[in-house]
Formats: C-alpha cells, sequence, structure tokens
C-alpha cells in the first residue's frame, strides 16, 4: 500500500472577483522508497499540491474537493494542531532556496538540535548526536566541528544538504521537495539529485519532488505526475512517460526540452502551449527600415575583438590605494566574434559571464584590455557622438523579463524610446508604425502597444525586450542568459525567434548561458568561464565532442543526461 | 511560429486596452479603501474639512478679518446651549468678539495651506536631493547624505524656530501679514526634506540596479533623463505615504510654531493662534475658545493620518 496517498484533490484560491483553482481532481500516490516527480510549467499547480499535503496552502487557498491519505489516515481534515505535529515529524519538507531555509542567525546544532528535540523524545546530547549523525549522512565533511557553524559558513550546495539533514531528522515517511536543486548550479545539482536518490532508498522514504526540469525528473524519478494548467495530464512511470508520452502536452513539453546530445536548427512546433505568438506579418525586411540593420559596412576580421579584459571590483575600500582589497571578476578574458555568428559564453554563477556582457556593453569600464568593434575601440571612446553612435549597433537582452521592463511606462512608450532618443525616425506617426511593425515582428500584435509590462506573461515580457533592443537596428546583441527566468516550452518559442531575427537581418550575437544544453542549440562557438578566466574557446560541436579543458569535461559530465527523453517530433530537425 | 494554437491566456493579448478611469474602478487599491469603513470615514471627514476651508467665505458666518463685522461687546460669548449663549455664535466667540466657528474655518485654510505647501517644498527638495545621491553614488551621495545626518540631529521645530527667528531678524516686523506665511512653509518644509530623501535615496539605489535602468543605459540614455524618466515613477510610492503622513504633521508644526508666537500673526489666525488666544482663558472658564479650534485641529490631523496609515498599508505588498 502507498504512504501518501492523493485522492480526487481540488484546490481553490477564492479571489474578490472569482475562484482560481489551482489544481483540478488530483490523484496521486506514492510508495515508500519511490520517488514521485512532479513536474509542470509556472501555474501548473505543482507545488500546491505539495503544499497542500503538508497543510501550509496560502491564504487564501482552501481544499475544496479531495482526500489526502498518509498511511491509511485521513490527514487533510486534521485540526491545525495535529497537523503541526505531522509536519516535520512524519513529513519532511525541501524548500528550493538553501540561502533563506535556514535561520542565519542561529548555528546549524541549533536548528537540528531544536527540531529533533520536537519530535523525537532525545537528551540535548543524544540529539546532538543524532544531529551528526545525520549530516554525515548527508555528505558533510568533518560534521562535528561545522554542526557548530552558522549556515553562511557554507556553501550553497552544503546548505541544501543540511536543508535535507532537517528535513529527514525526526524518520519521516514522506518528504516533499519543492524545486530542491533549482537554485544550484548544475554541477552541485548531480550531487544533490544522488543524495537524495540514495537517502530515499536507504531510509525507505516515499518522496515526491516538485520540478519545472524535466532532467532532473529523468535522472531522479520512478513515476512522474504531469501537471498544466491545475489538471493532472499524464501520469506513470518515468521510464514510460518520458520515453513514450501519450498527451501532446506532454509530447509539446518534452520536445521542447533542449538536449545536449544533439543539435537542432529549431525547435519543434510547440503547440498546446501560451499561445501569445501571433503569426508573424510580413514584412520586407529589404526595404523596410528593420533591414537597415544589414546596412552597416563590413568589417575585416572579427566584428568584436576582446583581448585582455580584466576587470576588478572594489571589496573593501582603504584611504591608501595599497589597502584595498579587489575581487577579480574577470582576469585577462581575450576572444573575437566573428560577423554574423553567435559566440556562446558558459560558466557557472560567479564565472564572470555577466560581467563580460556589461563591459562589452560599456555598463562596466574594465581594469585593463583593449575591446575592439567594428575596428573601434570601445574602452577609450570619450567623444560622445561616437559613444551613442557605438551604443546604437550593440543591444542587449537581459535575463529577468520582470525587472527589465519599466513597470511605469506603456509598451509603445519603452520600444519608441530608442528610436526617438537616437532620432531614428523624423515623425511621430513613422515611429508608431515602425513600433507597431516590431511588437508583430516578435509575435505579440499591435494591441501589445498599449498596454503596460505587467499585464503580460514572461515570456510575452521578453519579447517587448527583444522588441526595443531590436529598436536602434542593431548588429550585434548581447543575450545575457535571455531564456533562464522562463519555463521551457517558452524558452524554445524565444530561442526560436531570436534564430529567426538572426537569420532574417544578420545579427551577430553573444549569448550567455550556464545551460550547455541551450548553449549547444544556439551557438557556433563557445567560451567556457570559470572563476573570471576564459577556460577554452572552440567550435560548439567540437566542444561537446571532444572538449580540452578538464573543467569542460567536468561540466558536460555533470548535465543530466535527457537520454530517456523521447525524440518524437524532433527527427525532422536534427541537424 | 508561425502556426501557434492560442489557448486561454493568448487571447489576453488581444483584449482591447481599458481606459484609466476602467482600471481605476476594478483596482485592488480601489478596493481595499472601500472595504475600510475607518478610512473612507477619514477620507471623507478630511474631504469635508478641506471644503469647509476652501470656500470658508462662503460657508463662514462670519469674516473674521472684516473687523466691520466684530464688536469687543460681543467678546467672549459662550457657545450655544449655555447660559448667555447667542444664537448668531454657534460656538461662541473669542475675546476679540470674532465668531470662534468663522475663525476656525479661515484658520484651517491658512494650516491647510500652510500644510500643502511645506510637503510639496519638503518633497520637491527631498525627492531631489534623494535621487540624485543615489543614482549618482559616490562623493555626491556621501555629502547629501551627511547633510542629511547633521540635520536630523535638530528637532524639526528647533530648526523652524531658528529659520523662522533668522528671517524675522532679517525682515523685521514690517508688512508681517505677507511673508509670514512663506516663512513659516520654507521653515517647515526646510525642516522635513531629509526623510524624503532617505526614502527616495534607498529605492533609488534599488531601482538603478535593475535592468531597465541598465537597458535604458545601454540604449546610451544620459543619467539626468534615466533619472526623471525611468527611475522617479519607480520611487514615488512611499513618497506619497510620506507625504500624507506629512501633511498632518506640518499642520501640527505650523500650530505649534504659532502657539509659540512665531507662526501667523494674531490678526491672520490660524488653528494654532486661536488655540494660544483661548489659552489666556482656559483657566478663567472660557474654555470653548481654546477647545473647539483644538478639536478641529485633532480631527483634521487625525483624518489625514488614518488615511497616510491606509495608505502605507495598501501600498505595502508585505502587508497584504
Amino acid at each position: 500500500m502507498s504512504i501518501l496517498d492523493i485522492r480526487g484533490l481540488t484546490v481553490e484560491f477564492p479571489s474578490r472577483k472569482d475562484v482560481f483553482t489551482a489544481s483540478r481532481n488530483v490523484n496521486l500516490s506514492v510508495d515508500a522508497g519511490k520517488i514521485l516527480g512532479v513536474v509542470g510549467e509556472s501555474g501548473a499547480g505543482k507545488s500546491t499540491v505539495g503544499n497542500a499535503v503538508i497543510g501550509l496552502l496560502e491564504n487564501p487557498g482552501r481544499i475544496a474537493e479531495g482526500e489526502i491519505h498518509l498511511d491509511g489516515k485521513r490527514i487533510d481534515n486534521l485540526a491545525a494542531e495535529s497537523m503541526r505535529k505531522l509536519r516535520g515529524k512524519r513529513i519532511g519538507m525541501i524548500f528550493q532556496d538553501p540561502l533563506t531555509s535556514l535561520d542565519p542567525l542561529q548555528t546549524i546544532e541549533f536548528q537540528l538540535v531544536e527540531t529533533i528535540r520536537l519530535h523525537l523524545p532525545l537528551s540535548k546530547t543524544e540529539a546532538r548526536a543524532h544531529a551528526v549523525d545525520l549530516l554525515d549522512q548527508v555528505g558533510i565533511p568533518n560534521p562535528e566541528e561545522r554542526i557548530a557553524q552558522y549556515p553562511h559558513q557554507f556553501s550553497g550546495g552544503m546548505r541544501q544538504r543540511v536543508v535535507i539533514a532537517l528535513a529527514l531528522c525526526a524518520d519521516p515517511e514522506v518528504v516533499i521537495a519543492d524545486e530542491p536543486t533549482t537554485a544550484l548550479d548544475v554541477s552541485i545539482q548531480a550531487q544533490i539529485l544522488k543524495l537524495m536518490k540514495r537517502l530515499c532508498e536507504e531510509k525507505n522514504v516515499a518522496m515526491v519532488v516538485i520540478t519545472h526540469d524535466m532532467g532532473v525528473i529523468a535522472d531522479l524519478t520512478d513515476h512522474v505526475a504531469v501537471m498544466y494548467r491545475g489538471d493532472l495530464v499524464e501520469y506513470g512511470e518515468s521510464k514510460q512517460v518520458l520515453g513514450a508520452p501519450k498527451h501532446p502536452y506532454t509530447q509539446s513539453l518534452i520536445a521542447a526540452v533542449p538536449r545536449p546530445d544533439v543539435k537542432v536548427h529549431r525547435f519543434p512546433q510547440v503547440d498546446y502551449i501560451e499561445g501569445s505568438a501571433k503569426p508573424f506579418k510580413q514584412i520586407d525586411i529589404g526595404t523596410h527600415w528593420l533591414g537597415k540593420a544589414r546596412d552597416y559596412k563590413s568589417v575585416d576580421g572579427p566584428l568584436l575583438d576582446v583581448k585582455d579584459i580584466t576587470m576588478k571590483f572594489l571589496t573593501k575600500d582603504a584611504w591608501i590605494s595599497k589597502n584595498r582589497q579587489y575581487f577579480t571578476a574577470l582576469d585577462k578574458v581575450s576572444f573575437d566574434i566573428h560577423a554574423g555568428e553567435t559566440f556562446g559564453l558558459v560558466g557557472e554563477s560567479g564565472s564572470g559571464k555577466s560581467t563580460m556582457a556589461r563591459v562589452i556593453t560599456g555598463l562596466y569600464h574594465p581594469a585593463g584590455g583593449t575591446a575592439h568593434f567594428a575596428g573601434q575601440e570601445l574602452t577609450s571612446l570619450k567623444d560622445k557622438k561616437q559613444v551613442l553612435a557605438m551604443r546604437r549597433q550593440m543591444q542587449m537582452i537581459f535575463q529577468d523579463p520582470f525587472s527589465s521592463l519599466n513597470s511605469r511606462m506603456r509598451v509603445r512608450d519603452i520600444v519608441a524610446e530608442p528610436i526617438k532618443f537616437h532620432k531614428l525616425a523624423s515623425t511621430n506617426s513613422e515611429v508608431n508604425q515602425i513600433v507597431d511593425d516590431l511588437l508583430e515582428h516578435v509575435g505579440l500584435g499591435i494591441a501589445a502597444a498599449a498596454k503596460f509590462p505587467h499585464e503580460f506573461s514572461g515570456g510575452q515580457r521578453q519579447r517587448i525586450s527583444i522588441a526595443r533592443a531590436l529598436a536602434t537596428r542593431p548588429r550585434f546583441l548581447v543575450c545575457d542568459e535571455p531564456t533562464s527566468a522562463l519555463d521551457v516550452s517558452i524558452q524554445a518559442q524565444i530561442l526560436n525567434l531570436l534564430k529567426d531575427l538572426q537569420d532574417e537581418l544578420g545579427l551577430t550575437m553573444l549569448f550567455i548561458s550556464h545551460d550547455l544544453a541551450v548553449i549547444r542549440q544556439m551557438c557556433n562557438r563557445t567560451g567556457v568561464m570559470r572563476h573570471g578566466q576564459l577556460l577554452e574557446v572552440a567550435d560548439t560541436e567540437d566542444l561537446f565532442d571532444k572538449p580540452q579543458h578538464a573543467y569542460t569535461r567536468e561540466l558536460l559530465s555533470l548535465m543530466p543526461s535527457m537520454d530517456g527523453l523521447s525524440r518524437q517530433n524532433l527527427e525532422e530537425e536534427l541537424a | 511560429m508561425t502556426d501557434n494554437t492560442p489557448t486561454v491566456s493568448g487571447s489576453e493579448a488581444s483584449e482591447a486596452p481599458r481606459s484609466a478611469m476602467a482600471r481605476f474602478l476594478d483596482s485592488d487599491l480601489l478596493h481595499s479603501f472601500l472595504s475600510s469603513k475607518v478610512t473612507v470615514l477619514a477620507a471623507f471627514t478630511t474631504v469635508v474639512l478641506m471644503l469647509a476651508a476652501l470656500f470658508a467665505p462662503l460657508v463662514a458666518p462670519f469674516n473674521p478679518f472684516d473687523l466691520a463685522q466684530i464688536s469687543i461687546m460681543d467678546a467672549r460669548i459662550p457657545p450655544i446651549g449655555m447660559e448667555w449663549s447667542d444664537p448668531r455664535y454657534l460656538l461662541g466667540t473669542d475675546d476679540q468678539g470674532r465668531d470662534l466657528l468663522s475663525g476656525i474655518l479661515y484658520g484651517m485654510r491658512i494650516s491647510l495651506a500652510v500644510g500643502f505647501l511645506s510637503v510639496a517644498f519638503a518633497a520637491v527638495l527631498g525627492i531631489s536631493l534623494g535621487l540624485i545621491s543615489g543614482y549618482v553614488g559616490g562623493r555626491t551621495d556621501a555629502i547629501i547624505m551627511r547633510i542629511a545626518e547633521v540635520q536630523l540631529t535638530f528637532p524639526a521645530i528647533l530648526l523652524a524656530l531658528l529659520i523662522d527667528g533668522i528671517a524675522n531678524g532679517i525682515f523685521g516686523n514690517i508688512d508681517r501679514e505677507t511673508w509670514a506665511i512663506w516663512i513659516l512653509t520654507f521653515s517647515i518644509g526646510l525642516s522635513f526634506w531629509v526623510q524624503y530623501a532617505r526614502t527616495v535615496r534607498g529605492s533609488t539605489l534599488v531601482e538603478k540596479n535593475k535592468e531597465y535602468v541598465q537597458a535604458a543605459r545601454v540604449i546610451g540614455i544620459p543619467a539626468w533623463i534615466i533619472m526623471i524618466r525611468h527611475v522617479l515613477p519607480n520611487v514615488l510610492g512611499p513618497v506619497l505615504v510620506i507625504a500624507t503622513i506629512n501633511l498632518a504633521l506640518a499642520i501640527i508644526t505650523e500650530a505649534t510654531l504659532s502657539f509659540l508666537g512665531v507662526g501667523v500673526p494674531s490678526t491672520q489666525p490660524s488653528l494654532g493662534t486661536l488655540i494660544r488666544i483661548g489659552n489666556d482663558f482656559l483657566f478663567s472658564g472660557e474654555w470653548w475658545i481654546a477647545i473647539f479650534p483644538g478639536l478641529a485641529l485633532a480631527i483634521l490631523v487625525l483624518a489625514v493620518n488614518l488615511l497616510g496609515d491606509w495608505l502605507r498599508d495598501a501600498l505595502n505588498p508585505k502587508l497584504r
């Protein structure tokens, strides 16, 4: 019999105007020692299911229908106090962000012992011994010493291990992990997944892993439930669901996952997903305003030539210059990008890849080195006219579509601002026409112009961001993790859009990502960065087939394999 | 991308944009306002008092500045319902025979005028300095913030007294009626700017690192346009709250200064002046001369404060 049994769960969030149904008639069950994955995109209701199980639905959410059974006993109708006693003792919880799920003012020992003694009848010394034992089990070296430390003395991955230890400290029967590896780098993600799998088997715990990441599902779970807008659309053994998905949503979701092992020309048609993308209005690029982006005079050699760029951030100021302390974000980085190609920069967080983007676009001034763009030295540009001309040719697409648009401006004003500022059109009606064309071209439609950014979803906002970047008719586009804040299906749409625009307008791109699979789909050549240094630059296919640097090999080996994922719809796009 | 099937949320994109009025009528702000009875009452009181003050010449039974209308014979008449009261004077009269109700209405006018003007002055000064301080940073920031910190070591009322005193020294007593209000506004405004500057600076520090500001920089837009067009509208929320609460504070400060005799002259009585006049008679039995203006001041300030409190909660996403 299954330990956790969810029957017909419907969760509603009544609001002022109507009732929002976050999950509708969901049936799930988990056996001891097994891992169930709940996968879906944002707003699918997967976290709601997890929160309903532990009785922590956010106000004003309520279970409208259905039952939740833990080891045969119904728990969804328990009083708040008995539910509290259940939490932590019989149901453990692992949260997404290890940086905020531990109390920064208390030692690890205090937090573990407190939780253990709350649930188990142990003395302080026994509880401490148990805590040390737990830390050892989750793979923290020197647990005897480290237990006395504070959370900030642990790295992100180590902290997530502590959070796992906390979840396991009363030997719960069920552990619910909500996006347990989303905030972690890929190398740490692999370790944490391995740990979770091992503990689940050793301790015979039933685990529910909520995630948006198909790779996590493929690597970790025995069963998987696919949710879409509150509905459970497919449920079964992971191998079965991933290898031969039946529901069209699952099919398009799996088709949209970038594969690390193959390169596709375009992502297969993603149906069944947010239909924001209106058909392109066909415009004749040759004669259109936008097409003039191609008219820049061509350059001999690379379009962008970066040499020995060094960037330092002040970490400790002092009156005497030699006492100042710096953090070296970029350490003599050199590469070049040729006209028309997409150059990728890949690395984990803190590797300096975003800093590089900001140095190139002039947001940061480097401490040393040179950057030539179309034969012009960038870092020493003084003349205002030249700076503006340069800014026009080079635009940037940012990571977070929610902070990259000014929420107080209408979309029309956002997209028109660069056109007006650079005086790229003579009359207001001309500006409006260009804005309309741009919005159509990125797949949004003219009606978008009169709205404010908050009326759009993440993917639509990223389209606005792209329209704004195109509004100066650039020839060089810097994309700084343009899709890492987006759902996988939206990511596929945006990446397709970027590819289309590049073909059409002959854009050169610097594409920054932490995701090797995305890099493989997008980039002609790729550089691997770590700790501010560029370790290796190679043609992307060569980099994946025969990596030269040890770190590149390590990164590649840590990627979730995605082997089990269906290749349906993918065949005709294979390169 | 060409033949995407539109689904539920796709239809939202094609919806016609709603008018500003429709958006307001449907907004959470209006809803939160209407669902709080205290706030509606406070808003109603504030509006009534402000209208009464604004249209004082039409509403008030007498003009307290018109010497022809007042007679010393009518001095210190108690309010309606007491012995010796006079039906012409609803709330009684003061020591010079001026109708108290009219005095309060005209006085509130001056109190509110000084309040609004000084808040506007403080806000403009504080927002500009805070914006520059936060956006430019470095030495500029250090200088502006040190000035602000030094100013914070003086109580606002002391600063206002100081400025008022200096101004009196410069201008003397000539033509006091005309400039007294402006001096008062200037001194109250100057003692309140720090709060705006600090708040705006803090929000600016957050906003300037957001990607929309960087996007504007990548386009090449100069700093001052970014500050005004992009950062300013995004830092105004908390300023609105401070301004409302400061309005109440400014009215009180004005009343305090007038009470102490350094505010508006008694020929142009504000609420504070009326209270000061009444104070002399408080213990000789003529309590109404001080109590009624005091009550008017208390109700006005309380109503404005309640509005400010609601605004702070409504605009703060953490408390929702």
